[in-house]
């Protein structure tokens, strides 16, 4: 027990502080992550729902294809091929300055169209679950589209769309971990080098799995609060 | 319109035509629904370009046959793992219906454990842990199995997918009406009977869909092998690209991948709809 | 259209998430890539910072040629991608000068030049290096090298694993599940003096083939950026003539990198 004890201490002798750097790096991809995928999720849904057959196909095409690649294939596509795609860009507008893709950036983007595709399938069915009737009664009082969105579709919807985004929200927690291969220091990959090093690789990889475990249990404890914040306009019926 | 009193009264007491069904069309709704498609057309469209204007004989032929021997490594690995964690799963779905508190419990913890944390972590805790353990493994005969990174990823995959499944499988029993069983009951079934000949095969229809999207999910999973040293699809991929140094080998990668998973979804809504067409009302 | 000015909103908002970097070469300052986990030519000290033959030879080179130069560390995998990209304007990390990446970039002439081996562990009953010797055997190496590829292209009757770092093939050799690795002879020579390398002892070197290991490490530059390449020129026959190199050199071997 003792030499694990000093394995896992922090500072410079055991490998303590740079796995919590790790797990520092893990929630803020996956915190920098969630309101993108939700905003692009979001918006790919009021696209597949719409009226226009363009946007309808043109959110399906989105969502097939983010959906089908694996996550790893994303995140290549996204960290090689951007990155090659800016440069041509910018030498095509006769510019030698390049914007360098690092792989927090990728991983945040890669990640934010995978989860998008997903949460726009979600945002969909709550849509679905809304009744025409709320629509109608918004412009009925005479308010906008936007308004109607706004003040009585969006608060509805969030509260439908909660059980599907909490599951979302767990499955990015962990594909964080994918983000390791292109060389971000998140928990797999201070914990491989911890392994490596020490050549304590059960040890290290099980903390990593327990770190994980961790995050999940306090993502479920937030979740429930805020179920229970969200379930609150039900009672009142 | 008449403009008699009684007129008036009469349309008073109308009902109020509904709203249009057409909502009033937001501004510019088509017109970004065209610029929306147009940049996805355009995307797609060009990286179609690039593949064709880039189409290089000498690499297809070079990495063609790699790709290929790297697409059955992956298909392999996902079958036997989707096999394997299938039987596993069983036993594991019967400990969570258990009435048994202390078995109940854990089996909820292998799920979870298996659910809450990432597959890499997994399949590293059991390649790297094994190695750590070689002397042990040996001395119980199973180093042999734990030497070869292709066996590793298969028994940490079937676990993992065990553990989905198990759930899968949980909640589709679940969700058959527990009248089900009381009349099996009084048809003189034995409990194992019913499940078999009565639940189950409800159950099935119920996990059908989920069990597809499991499919998916271990097939896109899987790329993470090559990390491990096996190669599958994406070890070749990565393989080709840090030789060739050209994109497009990630790009027909990304078409493979995405044929396969349209394939089984194609494969799986035909299948839900043969084995479902008894509870469609119409048609 | 009010969601489309959320959607530029944000667009912008992304852009300025990405770091902007100029990656000008005008002669005065360089970027330099370099992996940093191969010893003894480029690794990390515990403290973070950069050492090893490769980056003394980069330091030395910079100061022949007046540039101020600075190290940034890339995954090998993506080593040459991110030259094209632009996040550095030379590769100084014992990268081999092979015909497959002189389609992608250019190179400087060698650097050094030393020979591949076999490491095997000690109680191997492995005796040769020869792909004969080795019928049968699991071999590593790390993926997308010179090594990788010689040992797939030779040694068909043996399995070949590419690892993403030498590390894993390490960690590997030493739990058994490797018969034997192949590397730069100064890498294994490296680790085998190591505690690490308690495992393991050099079996033997092999002779390169210069159609598959290229003829030595060189620098790797952007597609047609001549007048950089020819600077790197002058500057490795300059500390080559005025005896810097020699001084690097003895520092980390006992024998002339350079080879012949």
């Amino acid at each position: 027990m003792d030499e694990i004890s000093t394995l896992l201490a922090l500072g410079d002798t055991g490998w303590g502080d740079e796995i919590a750097a790790g797990v520092g790096v893990t929630l803020s991809l996956a915190l920098a992550t969630l309101p993108l995928g939700l905003l692009i999720g979001f918006f790919i849904a009021l696209a597949k729902q719409s009226e226009e057959p363009t946007l309808r196909l043109a959110g399906n095409i989105y969502t097939t294809v983010f959906r089908g690649l694996p996550e790893l294939l994303t995140l290549f596509l996204v960290y090689f091929g951007a990155q090659i795609g800016i440069r041509e860009l910018m030498l095509a507008m006769g510019s030698e300055t390049s914007i360098e893709i690092n792989s927090f950036f990728a991983g945040m983007v890669a990640l934010g169209l995978v989860f998008s595709s997903f949460s726009s399938e979600v945002f969909l069915s709550a849509f679905r679950a809304i009744p025409r009737g709320q629509y109608e009664g918004g412009q009925a009082i005479g308010l906008t589209r936007f308004q109607t969105m706004r003040l009585i579709i969006l608060p509805q919807l969030i509260r439908i769309a909660l059980p599907g985004l909490s599951n979302l929200w767990m499955i990015l927690l962990k594909d964080t971990a994918l983000v390791s291969v292109i060389g971000l220091s998140d928990i797999i990959r201070q914990t491989g080098i911890a392994a490596r090093v020490t050549k304590e690789a059960f040890l290290f990889f099980g903390v990593a799995c327990l770190l994980y475990l961790v995050l999940a249990i306090l993502s479920s404890v937030a979740i429930g609060a805020i179920n229970r914040w969200a379930a609150k306009g039900d009672t009142a019926r | 319109m008449s403009t008699s009193p009684t007129a008036v009264v009469n349309e008073r007491i109308q009902p109020a035509l509904p709203p249009p069904l057409v909502a009033r069309r937001w501004s510019g709704t088509r017109t970004v629904g065209w610029i929306a498609l147009a940049a996805m057309l355009g995307l797609l469209g060009g990286l179609s370009l690039y593949l064709i204007l880039s189409w290089d004989l000498e690499l297809i032929t070079k990495y063609g046959p790699k790709y290929w021997q790297g697409l059955q490594i992956t298909l392999g690995l996902v079958a036997t793992s989707i096999v394997f964690g299938a039987a596993m799963s069983l036993p594991v779905a019967m400990a969570r219906l258990s009435p048994n508190r202390a078995v109940g419990a854990l089996a909820y913890g292998y799920v979870y454990l298996f659910r809450g944390t990432p597959l890499l972590a997994q399949v590293f805790l059991v390649y790297y842990g094994a190695g750590e353990f070689r002397p042990e493994l040996q001395s119980v005969g199973l180093w042999g199995f734990f030497r070869d990174p292709w066996n590793c990823a298969v028994f940490a995959f079937a676990l993992n997918t065990a553990a989905y499944q198990a759930e899968i499988l949980r909640g589709a029993i679940q969700s058959v009406a527990k009248g089900q069983w009381e009349a099996a009951e009084a048809l003189g079934l034995t409990r194992l009977q019913a499940f078999r000949k009565i639940i189950l095969p409800q159950a099935l229809i119920v996990a059908l869909r989920p069990y597809g999207n499991e499919i998916i999910l271990m097939l896109k999973g899987s790329a993470i092998v090559a990390i491990i040293t096996v190669l599958d699809l994406m070890g070749e991929t990565r393989r080709a690209y840090s030789r060739s140094f050209d994109f497009q080998t990630y790009l027909w990668a990304a078409v493979i991948y995405l044929l396969m998973v349209e394939t089984i979804r194609n494969i799986w809504e035909r299948l839900e709809k043969h084995l479902t067409r008894h509870l469609r009302r119409d048609g | 259209m009010r969601f489309l000015k959320h959607l530029t909103l944000t667009a912008a908002a992304l852009a300025t998430a990405a770091s902007l970097s100029s990656a000008q070469a005008d002669g005065m300052k360089l970027k330099i890539g370099t992996e940093g986990a191969y010893p003894p030519f480029n690794n990390m000290t515990a403290d973070g910072k950069l050492e090893g033959f490769d980056i003394d030879i980069a330091n030395a080179l910079c100061a022949e040629m007046k540039a101020e130069c600075t190290f940034v560390t890339q995954d090998w995998d993506g080593i040459i991608p991110a030259l094209q990209a632009g996040k550095y304007d030379a590769i100084i990390a014992s990268m081999s000068i092979t015909d497959e990446r002189k389609k992608k970039v250019d190179f400087t002439n060698k650097y050094y030049n030393t020979p591949p081996a076999v490491a095997v562990p000690k109680d191997s009953r492995l005796t040769g290096v020869s792909p004969a010797d080795l019928a049968g055997a699991a071999i590593g190496a790390q993926g997308s090298t010179t090594h990788a590829n010689f040992a797939e292209a030779r040694y068909t009757d043996s399995t070949v694993r590419g690892y993403p770092t030498a590390d894993e093939y390490k960690l590997d050799i030493a739990s058994g599940r490797l018969d034997a690795v192949m590397d730069d002879v100064t890498v294994l020579q490296e680790w085998l003096a190591s505690e690490d390398g308690a495992c393991c002892k050099l079996l033997g070197t092999v002779i390169p083939d210069p159609a598959i290991h290229g003829e030595g490490a060189g620098i790797a530059i952007r597609k047609g950026e001549t007048e950089l390449a020819a600077k790197f020129n002058a500057a490795i026959k300059a500390i080559r003539a005025n005896g810097v190199y020699k001084s690097i050199n003895d520092k980390y071997f006992t024998f002339d990198a350079y080879g012949g």
